[in-house]
Formats: C-alpha cells, structure tokens, sequence
C-alpha cells in the first residue's frame, strides 16, 4: 500500500511539470501582453519607448529560455512573484478569492448531493416508470440550459418577482463578506450561484448513482436478500446503497475538483470574487505571471483530487489491492 | 448647445427629468455611503502609469489635481477651475509660454504632511521629466514644458518651449494625482502602486483585492464643507447584467462608465422616478483603420469608398438605440468650438452627404475606377460588445449593401492591440479614440502618421506639418483654419481613417444620487466631493 | 475465433437481430431516446433544407424593424439589427450540428486511437501517454481555447478545433479502461500468438470492442459541443457575427432580457432541446450498448 501510494505520488510530478511548460508556451503564443494594455489599452495617447520600458522592468524582453528559467525558479522556491497588473504578490492576491471559490464549491456539491441522491435511487428503482422518465428529464434539462443563462434568468426572475410581491427589487449582494462575519449576508449572496451550480453538477451525479444502482441491483447478494424476503426498502438502504456509493463518491470528488478550478462561467455572472473570474481577468489582462500561478492551482487541485479519489478506492474497495 | 437640445429631447421622449436645474435648489445633506459599481479591474494605483478607468473610479477620490474640469460645469469643454490651486486657472504669460499657480496654504496631505509648492513640483517632475527606468503614460503631453520650478513655497512655475492650447488642458487630466514629496523621496517612484496618500476628499480604508475599494471622508479637505458623503465603496463588477441588476435591486447607486440605451430604458421602466437619466456626448470614437499595407487599402479611392458606404446619419437614429454611439462628427469633439459643423463636413468630406444614395453610387464608381468591384475583406475588431462589436457588426451590413462582402475577425484585447502595432497583419480594423479632458489639439494627434497609436501605417509631410503649425497656433481663428485643413487631408484626401460615430454616454442612477453632473469623459469629475444623497 | 469477430458487424447488433427491428423496439423501450432522435433528426432536417424553411436572408439586417416582437410577419421576432429570428434560428442549426458532429467525431475518433493504442501497447507508452493525458485533463479549457483563437482567428472552424482538444483526452481515457480489460481477452492472445501486426490487432480485435465506452462518449460530446461554443460567445471567445449560431446569439441576446425576450429565448431554448435531446438520445444509445445493461432488460 505504501510504495503504491509513494508511486503515485510521484506520477504526480511530470502532470504538473507537463502543464507548467504548456501554459507557459500558450501564454507566450498569444500575442500582446500587459504592457500594451496598460499604456495603450484605453484609446488615448500611446507612447512606445513607455511600453518598451514596461516590458524592460517585467522581463518580457529576456529570451524564452531565461523567462522559463525564472518561472521555474519561482515555482521551486514556492515564490510566485507579483501580477504583472496589480504589481501586488501572487499569493497575496489569490489567498482572498481562495476562500470564495471553497465556499461555493462546498455549497454546490452539497446541493448536487441532495438533489443527486434521492433522485438517483428512485430512479434505478423505478427504472422505466414514468416517474423514473421525468427525473432523468429534470437531471438532463440542468445540464441543457446553458449556465450563463440560467444565471441572468434567475437575477431577473428575483428582481421581478420580488418587486412585484414585495414591492422593493432585491438583488443578491454583489460585493463579498466572509460567512464567518455575516453569515445572512453571504449566504444570500451565494445560494443561488450554488443552487445555479448545483443542479447542473447533479445531473451527472443522479445518472451515475442511478446506474450504480441498477448494477448493484442486480448483484448476487441482492437477489440473496430479496429472496430471503426482505422488503424492497431494506434491500435498497442498506444492501445496495453502500455499495452504489463508490463511483458516486468519485463523480462527485471529481466535480468538486472541476468546480474549484471550473466556476469561470458562473463567477462572472453573479460577480463572485474567486478564483475562475480572477482566472478570466488574468487571461484577459495577459498577466503571465497570475494565470500561470492559477492554471497550476488549477492542475495541481484536479490531480490531488484524482490521488485522492484513487486512494479511496483502495481503502473502501476490499476488491482492490495495490502491490 | 445642439447636444443640449438632444438631450431634452430625449428626456421629452423617454419622459424623465433631468437633474440639471433641480439640483442647484436643494441644500446638500451631509452622510451616506454611496455604492458605485465598476466595470473594469484596478491596476496598480499610479495615476502617473494607469490609464483605466478601473483605477479612476475608485481611486481618484483620494487625491486631488492642480486645476480640475469645474465639477459644476463639467460638460462645457473650455471651463477649468483651481483645486490644489488658488484663484482662477492662470492665463499663459510671456507670450503664454508661463503659467504661474499659486498654490493653496490650507491642504494637508491624510497623513498630516501639509502640502506645499515643492510637493506638486516632485510630482509634475514625475509626468513630464521621469528619471531613467520610470514610467510616465502621459510625459507626451507635456513636450512643451521647459521646466518647473517654485520660487517661493506656494508658487509654482511652468515655462514653456512656445505657447500651445495643449498645455492647460493636460494639466487638469485626472490621472496627475499630486504626490507628496517626502513619499517620493523616501519611497522611491514605486511606492505610489500599491500604497495610498493623497490630499483627496476620501481617506482610504481598503481595497479587497478583485472586490472593491472603500474610503471615508476626510475631515481636513481643503475645499470646506465637503465632502458630503460619510464615505463610498466602489465594488468591482466586470459583467454590464451585474452592474445594471445591482442598481436596480439596489445594491449600487450609480455606475459613472455608461449604460447601452435598452439597459436605460429598462432602468426607468422598472423603478419610474426613483431613477435619474443623464446624458452626454462622450469624448470617444470609433475609427475604421484600413492598413494601406495591405492592397488593395494603399489605394485612397478604395478607402474612401468604405467611407461612403457607412450612412452615418442612419446609423445616428438607429444605432443610438443598441449602442452607446451616436454624434455624427468629424475628428474633433462635436461639442468643443474647433469642431467642424455636420453641414460643413457634408459640403466638403467623403460620406458625410446627406444624399445616401449618392454616397453609395460615388462609392461604387471609386471601387469600379480602381479595379475591385467586388471587393471583400476582414474586418479586424476588439472583443468588447459596446459599442465594438455592435459597430462592427452594423459597418459590415452597411458594406454588404455596397456590395462590399467582409468578415468579421474579433480579438480579445490584448492580442488585438498586438495585431494593431506589432503584427500589421489585418485588412481593415475597428479601431478607437478615445481621451480624458477634451483637448482636441492634443486629441487629434491620433491621426497622424508618426503617432503611436495611429494604425493606419503610412507616411505624409503635409499632415505632420499641419499638425505642427496647429500645435503652436496661438488664435482660436487659426487653430480652426489648421483644424479644418487636416481634418479634410485625413477623412478626405487621403481617407487615412474614417470616423463612425462620437460614443453616447448614458449614465441612469438612483434619483437620491445628487450633486454628480455627467462629463464628456467617464474619467471626469470622479472626486466625488460634491455628491450627496438625499435619502 | 468467431468470438475475435467485431462486436458490430453488417447493421447487426449480437443479438442477431436488424437494427430497424431494435429501433422499433427502442421506441418502446424508450421512449425518453426516441424523443431524443426526433429531435436530432429535426435538427438535421432544418440544418440541410435551411434556404428552403426560413423566410428571409438570416444575415440581413433592417433597421427600420428592430427589436420587433414575433409576428406573422417575423414568427420570433427580430433582434437588435433588425434580422429575423426565426431565420437565424434554423440556420444556426447548421452551425450548431456542424459544431456538435464534427468536434464529437474528431474528437472521440482521435482519443479512440490514442486510447487503445496506449492501453494495447501498455508499459512505458501507456504511462507516458497517461500522463499527458492528465495535462490536457487538467488545464482549465479557457486558456486552451483563448490560445486556439487568438493564435488563428475565430472562424467556425477554430472554434472547433478549441472544442474538440478537450475531448480527446476525456474519450481517450475511457476507452482506454475498456480496451485494458479487452487486452487480456484470450482471442487476442490468440491473434498476436498467430503473429498478426500490431495495427491489424489494434483495428480488428481491440478497437470492435470498445465501441460501447466509444459511442457513449461520441453522444455525450455532442451535445456538450454546442454548450462549450455557447460558453466560449458568452467570454467573446465564440464564433463572431454576422454568422447565425445560436450561442452568439443567445449572448448578444442577453442584453434585451427583459425589453425584448425573444431575442434571448428563442436561441436559449433551440440550445436547450437540442442538448437535451443528444442527451436522451446518447442515453438511449448507452443503455442499448451497454451489454450489463443489457442483459438484464
């Protein structure tokens, strides 16, 4: 068990390695940087020795091999240097967006759970019944509407329908503040982009536990128990259900880990500050530095979140045995 | 006055009433908070480099200028008032190559330091004269100045090479933040990115990164009474549906960039008079750049046939409705006095006749004339929906009714700035101008052929020779005459560039929000100390 | 060796029977897949007769009937340039299949060979190959797709190049756990012990054998193609205007969501059934290839 899990420790490495070089080379094979966008980027006057000096004092005009060389340095050194548009630290600016992003990925996963499982179970159990039909139609319907526009819909739908009960508009807060400090606030602020994110990510999550369930169904100890005259309710909670659970668990540690580095859509939409609109702003800015910090977050968070997965399986699965 | 008479019209229509006049009667009440919401994302806090908006809004309440645009008459182009200074603005002695300020005595800097004469020299030292190794965004509107220097502690002195109508305006930019000379010099030309310390009429309180910016009011600001608010916060909120959702759930007051007009009319629908509409010409316009590298655009009858084939006047009516453009005008502001009348440049410059129907036959004999009756292209344009895209996409159903086909290929910002200077590789480019204090002088050397932000790449003597006499033009009666001859070299004779449309700036806020007049510029009047809220 | 034969051969599924024998009985079976096929053959109708449906030009624009609501005259309005909705609509179709098939195809066909290459030639290959596997998994689709389009432009056909990368990698990895468990079968021992060559075995052997994981993946992609170019208009990275796609539309359209809805909801909506409808019908697709499933139906 211990030199499986030091073996895939260290497969870990050449992803990271593998993506660093990718962004890195995507990066530099955009034109532009932000040295053309913050002497230039506004439509007034644009003064080329300006620019040639901003590209001077970022390193922009060191040969590739000196600027991998850097990008390499800082990564082992586990210094991330300054975005090149704010001119504050990395970290710094990526440590207070940290926490939105967690948040609404626990919030999301939590809501794609609660509306994943029991669906998921009725479903397998009421396989091609109507009512088996309108729950896998609901699940797919979340994932057939696109994201964005189920988020403008549903500000405007709160803004009408609440002005027109209550007579006041309400919007939900377009501006942070931490659950710890006021709770109401934030999580009026952030339940609907979970509820948005949440019932997307549960249609992957119902089909899976729905076809988990019907394989194990269908295993030896069910039909054992069910001709040993259990009711069916039995057999479901507490025969197949464990059991279903495995690949459940994994489809939705997966999409936790998508979320944390996936939520570029719905972050721009209701004006969360985390992660995937600070990704969208860097990419924009061409702040080399910040994208490449947060791409590797990104890589690191999705390959951790595989090894965890992995690992889990090992654990919980006793059919699974690592040399 | 002829964009005056637009916006009653307007209001005629829409039905609103305009702050304008009311304002002006009621007493200002002191206290609130008042919620902006931003559109783009704070760099670093350096007005010297800085060039966004996003640092403006939330930033330069904080800091205080030389002289400023008169935020109580901030649409008039010409009206310039004191704010670190005393009196009125100076008129240029010596044959208007010296212009003497005298600074105010009553102005402390938040961390008590009082402000003198040597401070606002540190810091114009810093625009037009950077030491080796420092960025200065501006330091080219400033070739004029021959030096700086203060006789006394509150006097202030800039000469210049030869007098220039440039000079004045460039200094009552909003983005020459006055810095304290002490900060300079202990903490190198830096320490202004990231660290705050100002004479403005907010105080900083503190910016979460990617979240917003609060400040607080000053209690020793210099012009006494104000500021009224207790203080404000700017949130960051890249999306228009955000920012346009959170004024009406009322979780913002006002946005100072400008709403598309639909977004207006939905405002005024849904809240009736608790929503105030002001409106303005914007001291921005959208260009069509052809790269006359690249046959057959090296060609002027082709250029100026895509000239004639945009109907700007229709587009004016119909555009104005989905976009935030509107004026038809040439290349100087439409309301500042150099500024060619419509009937003059109908009289005398390619695609501005009234007669569409001529300008599409002319457009098509000069096409026929140089061998390309059938011509198509690409137009090159910048993933920004207003009023980029929108334009573009109304210019190329204009060129599709000349029998023009084109494509259209849109960039994100960065690289599409990249395709413009570095690369050189499109036929034909949206392309933009777009300033803070209207400065036409200043305004319109985008147009030459040497400047760095003119795309077009190409050579004449005769427009660098215009622009020069103009640059040192004493007399509004020959700035007009010099204007007016490059005006028509560019958009006529050599069809360089072609102007579309001067943006619209439409800026719906909540009727509470008072004291805040609209300017020809988002980057104007931002200091925030005359608003108040009458809650 | 009748067993090495590939698992679908001459419109036949093992079972013996035709396939229009199944499709009858698929509509029965399911009924959730067959809606799903009507919609994809809706759409594919309206794709190929598009010039022949819609009655006006969809790219032309004008502007003395903007913003119209929908009419006799304009069935779903008109948007902001004045054009027909209901025009744009069918022909974004086109757009939108084209999209769908051809990232879906390319990409599920590219990580099939990759897939079962890796899984068939095993050791170093197949670790190395994983690895790489895991980059493109890994990295956030928007740098992928913002390199792809700023690099060559924004044409339909970049557009799916940006879409199709990240698929390979998704289809590969399925089918490679597929093609793992198929190497170990005994006919394909048999066949590499005859000395048959590599590609022969990968073709005929292996390949036949993961169509399941394969076909799945090829549905699944289809619809998700078209909801990935929806995402890349709303970051302005999608196909550009004047071209009739829904997605671009559907982002112009966002703007008028409350003064004239039709503009956003006609394109919403067209996105919506037609990725619900590759959904049911790839689940259909699944649940008839999937033999566990299978048997127990």
């Amino acid at each position: 068990m211990y030199s499986y899990l030091i073996r895939r420790i260290f497969m870990l490495l050449p992803t990271l390695f593998g993506a660093a070089i990718l962004v890195f080379v995507l990066l530099r094979l955009v034109p532009g940087d932000v040295c053309d966008l913050k002497f230039g980027g506004e439509g007034g006057y644009v003064d080329p020795e300006q620019i040639k000096m901003c590209r001077e004092m970022l390193g922009l005009e060191n040969p590739m091999y000196v600027q991998f060389y850097e990008y390499m340095k800082g990564f082992l050194t586990l210094d991330l240097g300054v975005s090149m548009w704010t001119t504050k630290p990395v970290t710094e600016e990526i440590a207070g967006r940290f926490q939105i992003s967690v948040e609404i990925a626990i919030l999301a996963t939590i809501t794609s759970i609660f509306i994943a499982l029991p669906l998921g179970i009725i479903s397998a159990v009421r396989r091609n019944t109507w009512t088996d039909y309108v729950i896998r139609g609901i699940s797919i319907s979340g994932i057939a509407i696109p994201s964005f526009w189920l988020g403008i819909l549903i500000l405007l739908g709160l803004l009408i329908f609440t002005q027109k009960y209550f007579g006041e508009p309400w919007m939900p807060p377009v501006d942070y503040k931490s659950l710890f400090d006021d709770p109401a606030y934030n999580l009026s602020q952030m339940v609907w982009p979970a509820l948005a994110t949440g019932f997307r990510y549960s249609a992957v999550a119902t089909r899976m536990t729905r076809s988990a369930m019907l394989e194990v169904l269908r295993e030896d100890y069910v039909r054992t128990a069910r001709a040993k005259g259990l009711i069916e309710k039995v057999i479901v909670n507490r025969h197949a259900l464990k059991n279903a659970m495995l690949p459940v668990i994994t489809i939705i540690g997966m999409e936790f880990a998508f979320l944390m580095g996936g939520l570029v859509v719905t972050e721009q939409v209701f004006n969360l500050n985390g992660l995937g609109k600070l990704l969208v702003e860097s990419v924009e800015q061409a702040d080399f530095t910040m994208t490449q910090a947060l791409v590797m977050l990104a890589v690191a968070i999705f390959v951790v979140a595989n090894f965890v997965v992995d690992v889990m399986y090992a654990v919980l699965d006793p059919r699974i045995r690592y040399g | 006055m002829k964009s005056h008479g637009l916006k009653l019209a307007v209001a005629a229509t829409v039905g609103l009433a305009f702050t304008a006049g009311a304002a002006v009667a009621d007493t200002p009440k002191s206290g609130g908070t008042l919620n902006i919401v931003v559109g783009s994302k704070i760099p670093s806090y350096d007005g010297h480099i800085e060039s966004t908006f996003g640092m403006i809004h939330p930033i330069r309440p904080f800091y205080s200028t030389l002289i400023r645009v008169n935020p109580d008459n901030p649409s008039s182009p010409v009206d310039f008032v004191c704010d670190l200074c005393e009196g009125s603005v100076p008129a240029g002695a010596e044959g208007g190559t010296k212009f003497t300020f005298k600074i105010r005595k009553d102005v402390k800097f938040h961390d008590g330091t009082p402000l003198t004469a040597a401070d606002v020299k540190a810091t114009y030292d810093k625009i037009v004269f950077p030491p080796e190794g420092v960025a200065s965004s501006r330091k080219a509107y400033f070739k004029a100045v021959d030096s700086i220097t203060t006789p006394d502690d509150y006097t202030l002195v800039f000469k210049l090479k030869h007098p220039t109508a440039t000079f004045i305006p460039a200094v009552a930019m909003p983005f020459n933040f006055v810095y304290a000379k002490k900060d300079l010099d202990a903490n190198g030309y830096n320490w202004h990115q990231r660290n705050i310390n100002g004479t403005g009429a907010f105080t900083f309180v503190e910016h979460v990164a990617g979240s917003h910016v609060s400040g607080k009011k000053y209690a020793g600001y210099h012009h006494k009474g104000r500021p009224y608010l207790d203080g404000y916060k700017a949130i960051s909120a890249p999306k228009m549906n955000v920012r346009l959702q959170a004024i009406r759930g009322g979780r913002a007051d006002i946005e100072f960039r400008g709403f598309p007009p639909k977004a207006r009319d939905d405002l005024v629908k849904a809240l009736g008079d608790k929503i105030t509409v002001q409106e303005s010409d914007w001291n921005c316009v959208l260009l069509l750049t052809p790269n006359h590298e690249v046959k057959p655009f090296d060609d002027p009858r082709v250029r100026r046939a895509l000239s004639l084939a945009v109907n700007r006047y229709e587009g004016s009516k119909y555009l104005s409705r989905i976009a935030i453009v509107k004026t038809v005008g040439g290349v100087v502001f439409p309301a500042h006095p150099l500024a060619t009348s419509i009937e003059d440049l109908g009289k005398t410059v390619a695609g501005y006749n009234t007669d569409h129907a001529a300008n599409i036959k002319e457009a098509k004999r000069l096409l026929k004339e140089a061998g390309h009756p059938n011509l198509s292209f690409t137009l090159h344009n910048r993933g920004v929906d207003q009023p980029y895209r929108v334009v573009g996409t109304w210019a190329i159903d204009q060129w599709k009714k000349a029998g023009i086909t084109v494509k259209q290929w849109v960039q994100p910002t960065s690289p599409f700035y990249a395709t413009l200077r570095k690369k050189g590789d499109f036929d034909v480019s949206i392309d933009f101008n777009c300033q803070a204090v209207v400065n036409p002088i200043a305004d319109i050397s985008k147009f030459l052929p040497t400047a760095g932000n003119n795309y077009a790449n190409f050579a004449d003597t005769e427009l660098e020779s215009t622009y020069d006499a103009l640059l040192k033009a004493g007399d509004e009666g020959s700035q007009k005459a010099l204007v007016r001859k490059y005006e028509k070299r560019v958009l006529n004779d050599l069809a360089s560039q072609a102007i579309t449309l001067w943006w619209y700036k439409i800026n719906p806020h909540r009727s509470y929000v008072k004291g805040w007049k609209i300017a020809p510029s988002h980057y104007l009047n931002q200091a925030l100390d005359n608003i108040w809220l009458d809650k | 060796m009748t067993t090495a034969e590939p698992f679908i051969e001459n419109n036949k599924i093992p079972d013996g029977k035709p396939l229009s024998v199944r499709f009858g009985r698929m509509v029965r079976a399911q009924p959730l897949g067959a809606a799903g096929a009507f919609v994809v053959l809706l759409m594919i109708f309206a794709a190929i007769f598009a010039e022949y449906i819609t009655p006006y030009d969809p790219e032309n624009s004008s502007y003395e009937f903007m913003l119209v609501g929908p009419s006799a005259d304009f069935l779903m309005g008109t948007d902001q340039f004045g054009r027909d909705i209901f025009s744009r609509v069918i022909f974004g179709a086109r757009t939108a299949l084209m999209v769908g098939f051809i990232c879906a195809i390319i990409g599920s066909s590219i990580g099939l060979v990759i897939g079962v290459g890796s899984a068939y030639f095993g050791g170093r290959i197949d670790l190395y190959v994983q690895r790489v596997i895991d980059i493109f998994m890994a990295f956030p689709l928007i740098i992928m797709a913002l390199a792809i389009i700023s690099i060559f432009g924004n044409g339909t056909d970049k557009v799916i190049i940006a879409i199709t990368i990240p698929f390979i990698p998704r289809c590969a990895r399925v089918v490679r756990s597929s093609a793992l468990a198929v190497r170990e079968m005994p006919y394909v021992d048999a066949a590499r012990s005859i000395g048959y060559s590599h590609i022969r075995i990968i073709m005929r052997h292996i390949a036949p054998n993961v169509m399941a994981p394969f076909l799945i993946m090829l549905t699944a992609f289809l619809g998700e193609a078209i909801l990935l170019e929806a995402s890349l208009s709303f970051l302005g990275l999608g196909v550009q205007e004047p071209t009739p796609a829904w997605g671009l539309m559907l982002q112009g359209g966002t703007e008028y969501a409350e003064s004239a809805p039709w503009v956003a909801i006609w394109p919403g909506l067209a996105i919506t059934i037609a990725v619900f409808g590759f959904n049911l019908f790839g689940d259909a697709v699944r649940d008839i290839l999937d033999p566990r499933l299978r048997a127990n139906s």
